[in-house]
């Protein structure tokens, strides 16, 4: 396939003409304060996208990362509220999404259930428990210097921490991805399971490891949610798996696993981040902005088999 | 029988991209006569079987039905003109029973359209019976051996009362038992009048069950003659265009110390209580017939399977069970029967395929080196005369041949102390089998341990320092090199126990 017609490029190009297309049209759009508003709103969605970018190229999925996020959230108020310090609290609350990880690996490795089950399963599991920690309530008044870190542009720029912690993070992730053998084993393992077994490749504890890192990065965008907010609930994040989703599927990571790049997935992420923005500036109904990231998630999962129909037919053989 | 071939193709050229896989080709398939395709991997038989089954567009030239020019817009065309094949990698679905993957489409009916499945097991069992294969028609075709999903293609291919029945490579990974089993049927087809285009890379099959046979290569017509009269060397004269020495015989090599050791090895229901010893530079074959165990062993061997007692050793340290990583740090490699779902993954290109059972040795630092891989693929690709035209190609679009040698690449770059090979040879050409031997003797010279299941006879007998025979999942012979003959072999193999 030549280079111009790659999923991911188009996606970047789509990124730059939706740019484009809401600089001229909707005022207040391509300002610096927007912007970056704008980029913070994403910050967990994007924070997530990378760990799920790894599990959907090694072919397995975590639909319980927003539910992740929720017990995270409502964890870190009751621990807040029980008089913990806000140090100890944070790793605490990592920790757990790491066991949420690992009790998704487990049931997905060693029982050998498919992920979409098991997740689908999970994400009940999990956002109940999190009703269960801290019930209807908010839990707000965090101390202002972590609210500040969460809400805060990096001195000098415009750039919100979590974004920047996002880059950082999404430089190691396409070098792990794209660079080193853990990556290339992640591709064979999802395009030809078998093989890569047979290759000598550590299919089980991989996938393992895979879920807890899905888990403690979903929990860790759980405190970095509540902190922006400045408000614990037990329904925060409720729905954000289907972005993070979307985002991956748009940025041309194959569902079936073995095909992607992360550049996509980053292109997925910003394209995901500004239709948002431009309809939130729109004043767009929350409903209507639902409906756009799901004709996002199909259109995204149908283009790809769209033009694989049709290229050959368009070439005359079968 | 009219004058006019039941099938024909006139004037056929195809190419992919830039790869011309056939050049203005002709062939005319009689009914009563067995004709026969050779040349050497990549040649373009498949390419030719692929457009007589409708599954390619020839760019030009004309498919001939009956002296008739044809059309075939898909594969359901020329089923419909009566026209069966057997693809050379089985096309099953998994997860559908044995005797539903035979009558797909065609499933015998009751009233209202219900579906007949006593009828359908009853028949499967019946051209099971003719063919001699031992498999329950209710099972599905998930996790049968290669051999096994080649007879099951066999069957569904014969049930379908065709009049030109096409085989590509249907006996790359059978024995000779169930070959001959194969050919009686398909002589009693013939008889019939019906038309038969075979092909294989063992030439005496050729000469035993064919009439005609015509020779391509590099995607071009040579000849097409009567196989009485022709000599195995003609016959590889035309494929290769060159002379080409014997079948390459193992030499003598220093025999040291025991590299393999597998001890009272039992996976229950699979294989039991089996014990032998590979030294360096040995090469040891292990035989039999299809079912007898033989992968299984070597699965287990390298930590694909577990084994329920028993223990395998390598080099004095014994390996845990289930851990093909550590067998291979050991120092095994294991080149799998099934080259599409063990041993590539069809989705990546030829250098990282070979890459791949090199991650570690491949890392410059935390990442790997592009150049290394290249290097390491570009250096086996020419050890093996592989055939391709880029090394960032996907194996997909290899010729099942040249995807084998990608196989044995991968896993001779790991440079292993114990080689294990399944079928090392499966759908390789004359030329590059020698090739293939000449480099396990050489291997075997170096002071490598090869333990080889082949289950192509001449190959067992010309390379084996000692061969094993296996039945009903038992070692029931150890045979020396001296003693070994096709005989003695196949009796191990088939005498029922007592
Ligand atoms: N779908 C495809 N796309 C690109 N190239 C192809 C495709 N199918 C076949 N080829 C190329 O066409 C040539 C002929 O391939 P073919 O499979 O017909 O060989 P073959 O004679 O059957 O070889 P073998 O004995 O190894 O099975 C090869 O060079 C192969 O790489
Ligand atoms: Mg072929």
């Amino acid at each position: 396939m030549t280079r111009v017609l790659r999923w991911d490029v188009l996606v970047g190009a789509l990124l730059v003409a939706v740019f484009a297309a809401g600089s001229l049209a909707v005022p207040g759009f391509a300002t610096t304060g927007n912007l970056s508003f704008a980029l913070g709103d994403l910050g967990e969605i994007a924070l997530i996208a990378l760990a799920m970018t790894l599990l959907v190229v090694a072919a397995e999925v975590d639909l319980s990362v927003a539910s992740v996020l929720g017990l995270s959230s409502a964890l870190v108020g009751a621990l807040w509220d029980a008089g913990l310090a806000i140090e100890t609290i944070i790793p605490l609350v990592v920790l757990v999404g790491a066991v949420c990880g690992l009790v998704n690996g487990l049931l997905v490795t060693r029982l050998g259930l498919p992920s979409l089950a098991v997740t689908i399963g999970t994400l009940a599991l999990y956002r109940g428990l999190a009703y269960v920690v801290l019930g209807d309530k908010a839990v707000a008044q965090f101390p202002p210097a972590y609210t500040a870190l969460a809400v805060g542009d990096v001195p000098g720029t415009p750039v919100p921490y979590p974004v920047a912690l996002f880059a950082l993070l999404a430089v190691v992730t396409g070098v792990v991805l794209h660079a080193t053998g853990f990556g290339r084993a992640l591709y064979a393992i999802g395009a030809q399971e078998q093989a890569a077994f047979f290759a000598g490749i550590r299919v089980k504890r991989i996938k393992l490891l895979l879920f807890v890192l899905s888990g403690t990065v979903a929990a860790f965008a759980g405190v970095v949610f509540t902190l922006r907010y400045g408000s614990a609930r037990a329904d925060n994040g409720l729905g954000v798996e289907l972005a993070v989703i979307a985002a991956v599927l748009l940025g041309g990571v194959d569902f079936d696993g073995g095909k992607g790049t992360l550049g996509g997935v980053i292109a997925g992420v910003l394209l995901i981040g500004l239709l948002r923005n431009l309809l939130m500036l729109g004043d767009v109904s929350t409903e209507i902005q639902s409906i756009v990231t799901g004709l996002l998630l199909i259109v995204s999962v149908l283009t790809p088999r769209l033009v694989s129909l049709v290229r050959p037919a368009l070439k005359g053989t079968p | 029988m009219g004058a006019h071939p039941t099938l024909a193709l006139a004037g056929v050229s195809k190419s992919f991209g830039a790869v011309r896989a056939l050049r203005d080709v002709s062939i005319e398939l009689y009914a009563g006569e067995a004709h026969a395709l050779a040349g050497e991997n990549g040649a373009g038989k498949s390419t030719l079987v692929k457009t007589l089954a409708g599954v390619h567009r020839p760019d030009q030239g004309v498919i001939l039905l009956d002296g008739e020019p044809v059309v075939l817009t898909g594969p359901a065309d020329a089923q419909q003109a009566g026209v069966a094949v057997i693809y050379q990698e089985p096309t099953l679905f998994p997860d559908l029973s044995v005797a539903e993957n035979i009558f797909m489409g065609r499933q015998p009916r009751r009233s209202l359209g219900r579906i007949d499945r006593a009828a359908m097991r009853a028949q499967t069992r019946e051209l099971f019976g003719r063919l001699g294969v031992d498999l329950d028609p209710g099972r599905p075709t998930r996790g049968l051996s290669i051999a096994d999903q080649q007879l099951v293609e066999i069957a569904k291919a014969l049930s379908r009362d065709a009049r030109v029945l096409i085989m590509d490579e249907p006996t790359a990974a059978l024995s000779g038992a169930e070959t001959a089993r194969l050919f009686s049927v398909v002589e009693a087809l013939r008889e019939h009048g019906c038309a038969i285009l075979f092909i294989s890379h063992r030439l005496d099959e050729i000469f035993a069950l064919c009439q005609r046979v015509t020779t391509l290569r590099d995607g071009q017509w040579i000849a097409s003659e009567p196989v009485a009269g022709l000599t195995h060397d003609d016959l590889v004269r035309r494929m290769v265009g060159r002379d080409l020495g014997a079948l390459y015989p193992k030499q003598d090599a220093a025999v040291g110390d025991v590299a393999l050791k597998v001890e009272r090895l039992t996976r229950e229901g699979v294989f039991t209580d089996v014990s032998f010893e590979v030294r360096r530079g040995e090469i040891v074959a292990l035989a039999g017939l299809v079912g007898a165990g033989r992968s299984e062993v070597a699965r287990a061997i390298f930590g694909i399977d577990r084994w329920d007692a028993g223990t395998v050793t390598v080099a004095g340290r014994e390996l845990p069970p289930g851990s093909p990583t550590a067998a291979m740090g050991a120092g095994l490699a294991l080149v799998p029967e099934d080259r599409r779902q063990q041993g590539l993954v069809m989705e990546m290109s030829i250098e990282r395929n070979i890459g791949l059972t090199g991650l570690r040795s491949l890392r410059r630092g935390a990442t790997i080196s592009r150049r290394a891989e290249r290097d390491r693929a570009a250096d086996w690709a020419a050890r093996l005369r592989l055939k391709f035209a880029r090394l960032g190609d996907g194996v997909g679009v290899l010729s099942g041949g040249n995807q084998q040698k990608v196989v044995l690449a991968k896993w001779l770059a790991t440079e292993p102390s114990v080689l294990v090979v399944d079928e090392p040879t499966r759908g390789i050409d004359v030329g590059t089998k020698a090739e293939v031997h000449r480099l396990l003797s050489e291997l075997a010279g170096q002071g490598i341990a090869v333990l080889m299941i082949s289950s192509d006879l001449p190959e067992v007998l010309g390379m084996a320092d000692r061969v094993l025979v296996m039945r009903e999942g038992r070692l029931t012979a150890e045979i020396p090199r001296a003693e070994a003959t096709e005989e003695s072999v196949m009796h191990a193999a088939t005498r029922r126990a007592a």
